[in-house]
């Protein structure tokens, strides 16, 4: 398939390898920041190609990994609700709430559906006026303007039993967190991509210039990890420090001007919590006012209770890239895909799913 | 005595990752089921059960089926549900000599897709060579099923001295795969989801006695069958695996994927190994025997792509691990839920 399979070439990958290698005089910590490029590094063994000295850690970039608790437990309160047709991604379903999850809600009988678009919400709205149809809009950067889309259409349409749960995260607050943090242990970064190719490089340039740090913009292929990782390992041998692009077949500079204007038209900056993280200042997305009749948080009035991590689950270090999920004691026993403790054991893109499922054999049983 | 290795419990509800095939099916199977009726025909966890009856060696097996689509490219409920049973038959090595067929319908379906369904089964049953003896149907009201359920059962005769069993597999035999994988969940998919491609992908769905009387013919070295339906090949694999106490390891370029199912997978976020198949199998067979067996499979019409796609392991056991396209290792894990809502 072309566009993929010269991406998972292994000649080209061994030469990249070979190159790396070369180039490496001392150990390096990187960052992969978005939970795709973790799913391809385990899902390729891609790690396992590298020189000793290139340590990867995983970042925050699971949606539904740091998609905080007290979200979930009003999605399931919200879609408990008879009234309520509850449209959701397919991952967030297992996340487990402080009570219950989105599966056990449709198992009780509540309508919870899975979809691969906002859009076809809209329809379920359009097609059922007697149903209250409530989105489940969580993400970066990547899934917001199609979110953002769905909420403008259906104020367009005047689809009054439209509404969205909103959660969306921003990366360049959790980045700038992390990189003010004390315990910071990374020295380069692999920059999202997909979150990229919506709203371009800019703010990673000026982050990459704040704190002197190495920041490639990488895909999401075994071929441009690895490229993207012989990048910053020159940028670092080198003693640069800039922002630069490997995912070019898909990242500008200036990213998707309409993306990003109907962004911009439908929500809002604001604060938002993290799971694992904690509270991230102008980190999030909300619903500006205009299309408050479409916010699901308002129209069921459902409570902001703040509810507690088991506190057996590291997942807040996993998240920051402080442990690795198999230094958790939980890992593999206590918190398994089936029974998650925390957030990234459910999402094939959470580290601890993508140990867990492709590192078994390296991590001991 | 029943043991659970696993003390996770299933949960005070039925969840619909609970019907995938992978992890959760197996822990409903092991806490709720079997406890219920466990026996030794049963124990032996097989798509059928072989029961000696006067000297003769008889398989019998039983599948419900609730696709949704109940007509999709390259079949509908009918045909699967023959081909299904059949399937699961000839992977024990039996020769299907009987089926029934029993349906629950829902008040209010159209009776011409109920004769369109009926047809489909008889003229399944009839191209396999396998009539439909004995049957049932039920009405239940409006909003109590989806449609349409069938549920077949098959039975048939075994030869003496042939032991096809998911515990049979040992270290150096080879994994063969009779043909690309994922056709028939994909095609489910790209109908319920109103994706089109430019050649629309078909169902898989098969009938495999034929292709497993070739192989059979071929070579006697043969340890296991399976058709890796719900939970895909992986699920499949790591069974045997498990089962065996064997590890094995796969070489992912080896591992047939159409170019549509290919896109389909990338552009929905799915992982082909754990995409349903109905007309393919994998075989387990001796090291020695591993040729001749790919060759008779490959001389079927329904094995002309058949591949060897790995070996089975002494080292890490009941773990499958897979060399990945760029020449890393990885494991492959079963599936803790659904990978796809409903579709077989």
């Amino acid at each position: 398939m072309r566009y993929v399979d010269e991406y998972r070439d292994e000649r080209i990958a061994r030469a990249l390898v070979a190159d790396i290698a070369r180039r490496v005089t001392r150990p390096w910590v990187l960052m992969e920041i978005c939970g795709g490029q973790t799913h391809t590094l385990m899902r390729y063994g891609v790690d396992e190609l590298l020189p000793r000295e290139v340590e990867l850690v995983h970042g925050p970039g699971c949606p539904v990994c740091v998609t905080p608790l007290e979200i979930i437990d009003k999605a399931v309160a919200i879609a408990s609700r008879p009234e309520v047709t509850f449209v959701s991604y397919g991952d967030m379903l297992r996340v487990p709430g402080s009570g219950s999850d989105l599966f056990r809600v449709k198992a009780g009988g509540g309508d919870v559906r899975v979809a691969y678009s906002p859009m076809e919400a809209v329809r379920l709205a359009r097609a059922h006026p007697d149903r209250q149809v409530v989105f489940f809009g969580i993400g970066f950067e990547t899934t917001a303007p199609a979110n953002a889309m769905a909420v403008w259409q259906a104020r367009r349409e005047g689809l009054a039993n439209f509404s969205m749960l909103a959660s969306h995260v921003l990366v360049p607050p959790a980045l700038e967190l992390l990189l003010r943090s004390p315990r910071n242990r990374v020295q380069g970064f692999i920059g999202p991509g997909h979150v990229c190719t919506v709203m371009g490089y800019r703010q990673y340039e000026d982050l990459s210039r704040t704190f002197h740090v190495p920041i490639v913009v990488g895909g999401f292929e075994p071929v441009d990890l690895l490229e993207a990782i012989a990048m910053l390992v020159a940028q670092l041998e080198e003693g640069r420090a800039e922002a630069e692009n490997q995912y070019v077949r898909s990242v500008s500079y200036e990213g998707n001007l309409p993306a990003q204007r109907i962004l911009e038209e439908v929500f809002e900056v604001c604060d938002r919590k993290w799971r694992g993280v904690g509270l991230v200042p102008r980190s999030g997305l909300r619903l500006r006012p205009a299309f408050a009749a479409h916010d699901a948080e308002t129209r069921f009035g459902v409570e902001t209770t703040s509810a507690d991590e088991p506190a057996e689950c590291r997942s807040a270090e996993v998240l920051q890239g402080l442990v690795r999920p198999t230094d958790c004691p939980a890992f593999g026993g206590r918190c398994t895909p089936e029974n998650p403790l925390g957030a990234p054991m459910v999402s094939a893109e959470g580290a601890c799913a993508a140990y867990y499922r492709y590192r078994r054999h390296a991590a001991g049983p | 005595m029943f043991h659970c290795p696993v003390p996770v419990p299933v949960g005070d509800r039925v969840l619909l990752g609970h019907g995938s095939g992978g992890k959760l099916s197996a822990d409903l199977l092991r806490q709720v089921i079997l406890p219920a009726f466990a026996n030794p025909a049963l124990d032996r966890l097989d798509d059928q059960a072989v029961v000696e009856v006067r000297g003769l060696r008889l398989a019998f097996t039983t599948d419900t089926f609730v696709v949704k689509p109940l007509v999709f490219p390259g079949g509908d409920i009918g045909s699967l549900a023959v081909h299904g049973t059949i399937n699961d038959l000839a992977m024990g090595g039996a020769r299907p000599l009987f089926l029934s067929a029993a349906f629950i319908l829902e008040e209010g379906l159209p009776m011409e897709t109920l004769r369109r369904v009926t047809a489909s089964l008889q003229g399944a049953a009839a191209a396999a060579g396998v009539p439909v003896v004995t049957g049932d149907t039920k009405v239940v009201e409006k909003g109590s099923g989806d449609g349409l359920f069938v549920n077949t059962s098959g039975i048939g005769l075994v030869e003496d001295g042939l032991l096809l069993s998911s515990d049979q597999a040992r270290p150096r035999d080879a994994v063969l795969l009779s043909g690309t994988l994922g056709d028939h969940g994909i095609a489910i998919l790209a109908q319920r989801e109103g994706l089109e491609f430019e050649c629309p992908i078909e169902s898989d769905s098969a009938a495999l006695h034929g292709l497993v009387a070739r192989l059979l013919a071929a070579t006697r070295e043969v340890r296991c069958l399976r058709d890796p339906t719900r939970g895909g090949l992986a699920s499949a694999l790591n069974e045997i695996a498990a089962r065996s106490g064997v590890g094995m390891l796969l070489d992912e370029r080896a591992i047939p994927v159409r170019e549509e199912v290919k896109g389909a997978c990338e552009m929905l976020g799915l992982d082909p190994l754990y995409v349903a198949n109905e007309g393919k199998l994998v075989a387990i067979v001796a090291a020695g025997a591993a040729e001749a067996a790919l060759g008779a499979l490959r001389d079927h019409p329904l094995g002309r792509e058949a591949r060897r796609i790995g070996t089975v392991t002494e080292g890490h056991p009941g773990l499958v691990a897979m060399r990945t396209v760029i020449g890393a290792t990885r494991v492959v894990d079963m599936l803790a839920g659904d990978q796809l809502p409903r579709i077989c």
